[in-house]
């Protein structure tokens, strides 16, 4: 049955153009991409019509890259072309890389930054180069079957991804073109799946074993409201994992030496992930290995393997308890348990989750597609498709922010599972007379000692006046935005003296390079780069005057004197007009110099907000006690 | 940006200690719901980040007054008392004796012979404790006196060093698993 769409005057400037949204599972092993469709929440196949895109890119020296099924079957015969798993080395140094080197088959080079960029036939890739072709594979098949240019997308993460690794999750859709709605927590994301299909009330636990991730999201489920309450996890553990467990063992059932090559150990984790598969249907499987010179029938048991994974997923189980406790949540108040990523199949995972909450988790969505179907359903009211819609994800910091002080200690200023958008400030002070700069070095991670925790970035706040130790204020702020990405801004308070920085990783791309490789990719495609960044400034100009048109007719005459909604609009017409030229640094100006002459009125549309919300709630109130 | 409103006012609720838990989630996700950035995604960067200064004033003040210590602690605070960053303040000898032996028996407690145990049972003490103070912060902020206020401060700041010995607790019951 086609439905109307009605909109409200100044609710939808143009209520035939619905925007094209998707949402985009970016994982270890698969990667898959959804839109609303007729109001359902679907993943869309490529042209042999399989949904799943395995997140494997092939380079080689004169062609394009092959990503998904053709490089993964390449995977074996060329190994160190062939990038698999790369997840793994999102926002990760040069030494986190080694900590998994041994189980990857790749070279690496190391940059002047410290970030690991893997040698290939096509020269050095970044992580975030790599992940950059997987998202662009999927972009070109959403357009493909949508029929036009995307307005955004929202692209999953693991709920226990650091700082370093949402920014080059962020980077990665940047060079490949996509506008970032939101990154969305993995487990809200299945959670959404679930939640809007049964209209869900209470708290909830979304145990999340992936490829490469675990993560572990207690939830409450309040009219619409989707609130993460506590979060944790392990962001390097997941079937690679199991695999590998199956991999060592089947070298020592077999008599091999450590010195295998890298198509023979990827042989043999290819042949452990599909024994374990079959082990989710089979008690026990027999396969014939042939490898570096041994030739021997192995059978695996359920048992044998339930064994050797038997760690790990005591690990997972201790997560759950604490993000409980956490919470503020005992177990018997989970109302379900829902269960998400490939590696929930595994039976002993399955039994290890029933027992701990006390209840057989729900399987009954796909848990391959579950995240990407959400994480649509989001992209759909973002990009302002659902007006009406009362959703709202509320999420938090998965690991806590802090600052390095003196003997190498760490003071938090955001704490592990505070909601976020946060801002937080502390001041700290000089420790020697006449000190006149201050190195702030920030870190993620809960141990004491900076040591133990991640480095996010370093600066230096310099031209602080030389006074007496202790005598100088520097405030330290951290600002957390919804995507759960830090910015720091240091000031001294005598002088004003600022310094403030987006947190880009100690091993992140800059933003420098992040240009090289667009102009790259640009010349590549012909495209020009500047007709690019006119369109940028020409859409920002666009929403900007749209909000604010809309904003006028809704509040201008309640909000405003004649005189500021008069000023206003001579700004707006002139940004319309510098709209209508070329220069894309004269709009961005513009947008600028707008969007400064109607702060005041933004600020008094929120004020109004906040009264229209408790107004509200008094109503209720009033009716409730009748 | 600067907002005016304290927390209490933010969120249209009388300044008190008593507070109705129920209500503040209820008006929390309420306000959520206009001033979240999410709800300004297809609008002006503008507008985003206003919402996202907005979102963290309101989420600072729903941790803020959701929790008895930090309450109180905000509630001295707008009465010019900071108690969380004095350097110096008397604190009865007597309690602090108390605290003392307590801590020494959560420093000792992995090497109990049932740490569990022993720890959950600590953790009881520290909770009765709390509350003994919460209820005494609670008479005293009400009383319009200068000594009442004082004694306010001093619960307020007995409970921070009860505080700081569950978060110890929970430490070593982290370390145990």
């Amino acid at each position: 049955m086609a439905l109307l769409q009605i909109a409200e005057p100044g609710q939808s400037p143009d209520p035939h153009k619905r925007k094209l949204a998707v949402g985009i599972d970016l994982g270890t092993t698969n990667s898959l991409v959804a839109t609303v469709r007729s109001g359902e929440s679907v993943t869309l196949p490529d042209e042999q019509g399989r949904h799943t895109l395995p997140s494997v890119v092939r380079y080689s020296a004169e062609a394009q890259p092959e990503v998904g099924y053709d490089a993964h079957a390449s995977a074996v015969a060329d190994p160190h072309n062939t990038i698999q798993s790369v997840k793994r080395l999102m926002g990760r140094g040069i030494a986190d890389v080694r900590k998994l080197g041994e189980e990857l088959p790749y070279r690496f080079e190391r940059t002047e930054e410290g970030m690991p960029y893997l040698v290939t036939a096509a020269g050095a890739k970044s992580p975030v180069e790599v992940s950059a072709d997987i998202l662009r594979t999927l972009q070109y098949r959403a357009e493909q079957s949508l029929g036009g240019e995307l307005s955004g997308a929202v692209i999953t993460v693991p709920a226990y991804f650091d700082d370093a690794q949402r920014q080059a999750t962020k980077d990665a859709a940047t060079l490949a073109g996509l506008k970032v709605l939101r990154l969305l927590s993995e487990p809200t994301a299945a959670a959404v799946a679930y939640g809007l299909d049964e209209g869900a009330e209470g708290v909830i636990a979304v145990y999340d074993l992936g490829g490469g991730t675990f993560d572990i999201s207690i939830l409450r489920l309040s009219k619409g409201v989707f609130e993460v309450l506590a979060t944790g996890g392990d962001s390097a553990l997941g079937g690679d994992d199991l695999d590998l467990a199956l991999a060592n063992w089947l070298i020592a059932e077999l008599g091999l030496g450590q010195n295998l090559s890298a198509s023979e150990a990827r042989y043999l984790t290819e042949q452990s992930r599909a024994i374990k598969e079959r082990l989710t249907d089979e008690p026990s499987v027999e396969v014939e290995l042939a490898v570096a010179g041994a030739q021997k029938t192995v059978t695996v048991t359920r048992e044998t393997f339930g064994e050797l994974i038997k760690h790990l997923v005591t690990h997972t189980i201790r997560a759950c308890r604490r993000a409980l406790k956490d919470a503020g949540i005992a177990v018997e108040d989970v109302k379900d348990v829902v269960m998400v990523g490939g590696s929930t199949r595994v039976p002993q995972v399955r039994a290890a989750v029933a027992d701990f909450f006390g209840r057989a988790p729900h399987i009954d969505i796909d848990p391959d597609r579950v995240v990407a179907l959400g994480a649509a359903l989001q992209a759909d009211v973002l990009a302002g498709n659902k007006p009406d819609s009362e959703m709202l994800l509320l999420d938090v910091i998965p690991l806590s922010l802090g600052l390095e002080t003196m003997g190498g200690l760490v003071e938090k200023l955001v704490h592990r599972n505070t909601a976020i958008p946060v801002a937080k400030a502390q001041e700290f002070t000089t420790f020697q007379d006449g000190q006149t700069a201050m190195a702030i070095h920030v870190v993620q991670g809960e141990r004491e000692l900076v040591d133990d925790c991640r480095s996010l970035a370093r600066f230096v706040l310099r031209g602080i006046p030389p006074m007496a130790a202790g005598a100088a204020k520097i405030r330290v702020t951290f600002q957390v935005d919804a995507d759960g990405l830090l910015s720091v801004a240091a000031q001294e308070l005598s002088t004003g003296v600022q310094s403030s920085i987006q947190v880009k990783p100690s091993y992140g791309l800059s933003d420098g390079e992040i240009e090289r490789m667009l102009k790259d990719s640009y010349s590549h495609a012909q495209e020009d780069l500047a007709l690019r960044n006119l369109r940028e400034q020409q859409v920002e100009a666009d929403r900007l005057l749209q909000s604010l048109e809309q904003a006028i007719a809704v509040d201008g005459d309640a909000l405003l004197e004649a005189a500021e909604r008069q000023s206003l609009e001579a700004s707006m017409q002139t940004l319309r007009e510098l709209r209508e030229g070329g220069d894309y640094k004269a709009i961005e100006a513009g947008v600028k110099a707008l969007a400064q002459a109607s702060d005041e009125f933004a600020a008094r549309r929120m004020d109004a907000g906040i009264q229209r919300a408790l107004r509200g709630h008094s109503v209720d109130e009033i009716e409730e006690g009748r | 940006m600067d907002i005016k409103q304290n927390y209490f006012e933010f969120y249209g609720l009388p300044e008190a200690y008593e507070l109705d838990l129920g209500q503040l989630a209820d008006r929390h996700l309420e306000l959520q719901k206009q001033l979240h950035p999410d709800r300004f995604a297809h609008l002006s960067d503008q507008e985003r980040r206003m919402s996202a200064q907005y979102t963290a004033y309101l989420n600072e003040g729903y941790a803020t007054l959701r929790s008895p210590l930090l309450r109180a602690q905000y509630l001295l605070k707008l009465r010019g008392i900071d108690t969380h960053n004095e350097s110096s303040a008397q604190i009865d000898p007597m309690f602090l004796m108390q605290q003392m032996e307590l801590r020494e028996r959560v420093e000792e407690a992995p090497q109990h012979t049932d740490p569990d145990g022993e720890l959950a049972a600590l953790d009881q003490e520290v909770a009765q404790a709390m509350a003994e103070l919460q209820a005494e912060f609670r008479r005293m902020i009400g009383e319009p006196s200068q000594e009442a206020l004082d004694a306010a401060a001093s619960a307020v700041r007995k409970m921070q060093f009860l505080d700081k010995l569950s978060r110890e607790i929970e430490r070593l019951e982290d370390e145990l698993y």
